[in-house]
C-alpha cells in the first residue's frame, strides 16, 4: 500500500494535476479581486460574498471544479488504475510477485480515493490560503443566516472536503472497472471522464427527473447543505449510501473482470 | 520436498484463443535441478505456456504442476518461490532502477522488508547494472532493461527461475553474462526454465530441452537424449557411386538422392548418403561373444561395398546435430509458424 502510494504520488503527472486544481481558486480570487474594483450589484450569491470574506473563495473554487476539473483529474488515476499498469506491462510482474488479484484491486481503490481526498483538500487549502491573503477574513454567516466564527468554519472546511471525497467513490469505482476492461490507460481514463458528464447531462434533463436520484453525480454539489445551521446532515446521508452502493456494484462488476482475466499484457 | 521430482509438470496443457489453439495439449516434465529450454519459433507458444504456468492466464484445459503444487490454486505459496521474466521486461519508466525493484519486492509479502536494500543491491550487482541504479528507467537502452528484468527475478532465493527470451536485446557481452548467471543458479541449486527461438543459446546453457512447433511439444528431454533422437545416416564417399547405392538399397538402406549435395574433393568421387536408424545397431564395447550380428552395424556396410568392388574412400556415420534436429522438427527459415 505504501508502495502504491509512493509510486502514485512520485509521478510528476500526479503533481501537475494538483497543482492544476490549486490554481483555480487562485484564479477565481484574482479575477474577484480585479473585478470587484468596479463592483455591480450580479453574479451568484457566493462569488457576491467573496469579497467580504475570503474563505468563500474555497467554495465557488470547489463548485467550479467539481462538474469537469475534479471528475477530470479522478478520471486520469482512477482509469489508469489497473490499464496502467498493463499498459507498462508491470501487471504481469506485480502478479507473480505475487500480489492477489483482489488484493491489487483494494489498494489501487484506496489510493485513487486518497487522489481524490488530496485533490479536493488541495483545493479547499488553496482557495482558503488565497482568500485569506487577498480578501478579509471574519466571522462566516451560513446560508441559514447564523454566523459562525473561524474555528468553526474551518471545521466545516473540512466536512465539506470530505463530502466532496465521498460523493467522488462512485466515480472512482466505475473508473476502477473500466480499467480492468483495456490495456490503454487512455481509453479508460476518457471513458470514465465522459460517464461523469453523461450523469451531469442527464441530470439535468427534466423529464428524466425519475432517474436523478440514482445518478452517482446527483448530489455532488449538495455540499452547501452542510453551511446550514443546524447542519443539513440528510443530503450527506443519502449521498454516502449512493456512492457506497456505486462502489458495491462497480467493485464487484470490476473483481468479477478481474479475478478470471487472462493477463496478456 | 522431494530431490529429483520435477520442477514443473503439465499434462494436456492446451490454450485456445477464439479458434486458433496456441498450445495444444503440453506435457512439460522439468526436472529439478536442470537448466531446461524451452525451443520454438516465434509464435510457437512459448510465451502463452509460461503464462499459463504463472497463473497470469487460465489454460483452457489440462493440469498444471510447479514446484510439487498445483497451479493455478495455490499460486500464493508457489509464486514467492518463483523468479520471472516474461515476454520482456516491465517498468515504471518514472522510476529508477532501484526503485522499481524495491516496488516489486514490495508486492511480494514473503520478502523480508529488513533486507530489501542489500537484496535489491545485490540483485542490481548481479547484473551488472550497480551504476545505472539510480537512474530513471526511461533512460534505459532496451538491454539494460532486460538486465533489470533479470534482476528482479533475483531478488529473492528462488527454487525456480523461468527466463522467457533473456538475451532479447543484448549484446553478445550480456549474452555470456546471462549464461554465466544461468550457471551460478544451477549451482545454487535453482532450476532455470529458458524459453528462446535460438538453438545455439540453449545448446549452450542448457542439461535439458523442449521443442515446440505451433503450439505441439514435439520432443523433450536431456540434450544426449535429443541428440541420439537425430537422424543419423552413413556417407560413403566414393568414385563408384552407382555400385554403392545398389549394394546399400540391397541392405535395406533407403538411398538419398543428393540429399544435402555436399562438395566432395574430386580425388573421393561422390558422397552417397542414406539414413541410419540408431535402433538397427549398437555401438559401444564390442564384445564377440555376446554380440549378435546386425546387418546394419557400419562394419558390415563397409565389408559389403568391399565385397562388390566399390571403392571406398571414405566412411563416417554422422550423428545429426541438434541444429539438423531442430530445422528437421520446426522447419527452416524465418516463417512464423501459425
Ligand atoms: N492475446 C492473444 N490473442 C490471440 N492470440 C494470441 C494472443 N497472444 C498470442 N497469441 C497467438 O499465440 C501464438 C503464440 O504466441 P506466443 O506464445 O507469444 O509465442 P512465442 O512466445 O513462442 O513467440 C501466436 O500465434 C500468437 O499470434
Ligand atoms: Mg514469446
Amino acid at each position: 500500500m505504501g508502495s502504491e502510494l509512493a509510486v502514485l504520488f512520485r509521478r510528476r503527472r500526479t503533481w501537475v494535476m494538483l497543482l492544476a486544481l490549486a490554481l483555480i481558486p487562485v484564479l477565481v480570487a484574482v479575477a474577484v479581486r480585479i473585478s470587484s474594483a468596479g463592483s455591480s450589484g450580479r453574479g451568484p450569491a457566493f462569488i457576491e460574498q467573496i469579497s467580504q470574506n475570503g474563505l468563500f473563495v474555497a467554495l465557488v473554487a470547489l463548485t467550479i471544479c467539481i462538474p469537469l476539473f475534479l471528475p477530470l483529474t479522478v478520471g486520469v488515476v482512477a482509469g489508469d488504475t489497473i490499464s496502467g499498469e498493463a499498459n507498462l506491462g508491470t501487471l504481469r510482474y506485480l502478479l507473480v510477485s505475487p500480489v492477489g488479484r483482489a488484493r491489487l484491486l483494494l489498494v489501487k481503490f484506496v489510493a485513487a480515493m486518497a487522489f481524490c481526498l488530496a485533490a479536493t483538500v488541495v483545493i479547499v487549502l488553496a482557495g482558503v490560503l488565497i482568500g485569506a491573503a487577498l480578501f478579509p477574513v471574519g466571522p462566516v454567516t451560513l446560508l441559514s443566516g447564523d454566523t459562525i466564527g473561524s474555528g468553526e468554519a474551518a471545521l466545516r472546511a473540512l466536512l465539506i472536503a470530505g463530502y466532496v471525497t465521498v460523493s467522488l467513490l462512485g466515480l472512482t469505482a466505475i473508473g476502477l472497472f473500466i480499467s480492468t476492461l483495456t490495456d490503454i490507460p487512455v481509453g479508460a481514463m476518457a471513458a470514465t471522464v465522459v460517464i461523469s458528464i453523461v450523469s451531469q447531462v442527464l441530470d439535468s434533463l427534466p423529464q428524466l427527473s425519475a432517474l436523478h436520484p440514482w445518478l452517482f453525480s446527483h448530489y455532488w454539489l449538495d455540499f452547501a447543505d452542510l453551511l446550514r445551521q443546524p447542519i443539513e446532515w440528510s443530503s450527506f446521508g443519502t449521498n454516502t449510501l449512493l456512492q457506497l452502493a456505486y462502489l458495491a456494484v462497480f467493485g464487484t462488476l470490476a473483481y468479477g473482470r478481474f479475478a478470471s482475466k487472462d493477463v496478456l499484457s | 520436498m522431494p530431490e529429483g521430482g520435477l520442477a514443473i509438470q503439465t499434462r494436456g496443457l492446451t490454450k485456445v484463443f477464439g479458434r486458433q489453439t496456441v498450445v495444444n495439449g503440453i506435457d512439460l516434465s522439468v526436472p529439478r535441478g536442470s537448466v531446461f529450454g524451452f525451443l520454438g519459433p516465434n509464435g510457437s507458444g512459448k510465451t502463452t505456456s509460461i503464462r499459463m504456468l504463472l497463473g497470469l492466464a487460465s489454460a483452457t484445459s489440462g493440469e498444471i504442476t510447479v514446484l510439487g503444487q498445483q497451479m493455478p490454486k495455490r499460486a500464493g505459496t508457489v509464486l514467492p518461490r518463483v523468479g520471472a521474466l516474461i515476454e520482456g521486461p516491465g517498468f515504471y519508466p518514472f522510476l529508477s532502477g532501484t526503485a522499481n525493484l524495491r516496488r516489486l519486492d514490495s508486492a511480494d509479502r514473503f520478502a523480508r522488508t529488513s533486507t530489501r536494500t542489500a537484496r535489491v543491491g545485490e540483485a542490481l550487482e548481479r547484473v551488472g547494472l550497480t551504476h545505472a541504479a539510480g537512474k530513471k528507467v526511461r533512460a534505459y537502452s532496451l538491454g539494460m532493461k532486460q538486465r533489470l528484468g533479470i534482476a528482479n527475478a533475483l531478488l529473492t532465493p528462488r527454487d525456480l527461475i523461468v527466463l522467457d527470451e533473456p538475451t532479447n536485446g543484448l549484446d553478445p557481452q550480456g549474452t555470456r553474462e546471462v549464461r554465466n548467471l544461468v550457471r551460478s543458479l544451477t549451482a545454487e541449486g535453482t532450476t532455470v526454465f529458458v524459453s528462446s527461438h535460438l538453438l545455439a543459446e540453449i545448446e549452450q546453457m542448457c542439461t535439458h530441452a523442449a521443442v515446440m512447433r505451433a503450439g505441439n511439444l514435439v520432443a523433450q528431454g536431456s540434450l544426449d537424449e535429443l541428440r541420439q533422437a537425430g537422424q543419423s545416416r552413413v556417407r560413403v564417399l566414393t568414385p563408384d557411386p552407382g555400385p554403392a547405392r545398389r549394394v546399400l538399397a540391397e541392405l535395406g538402406l533407403a538411398v538419398e538422392v543428393d540429399a544435402d549435395g555436399r562438395e566432395t574433393h574430386p580425388l573421393d568421387g561422390e558422397s552417397v548418403t542414406a539414413p541410419l536408424d540408431a535402433g538397427n545397431w549398437v555401438d559401444g564395447p564390442i564384445d564377440a561373444g555376446t554380440r549378435t550380428d546386425r546387418p546394419l552395424d557400419p562394419e558390415r556396410i563397409v565389408a559389403a561395398l568391399v565385397a562388390a568392388g566399390v571403392r571406398v574412400r571414405g566412411f563416417a556415420v554422422e550423428r545429426a546435430s541438434l541444429e539438423d534436429l531442430f530445422v528437421a522438427l520446426t522447419g527452416e527459415g524465418f516463417d512464423v509458424a501459425q
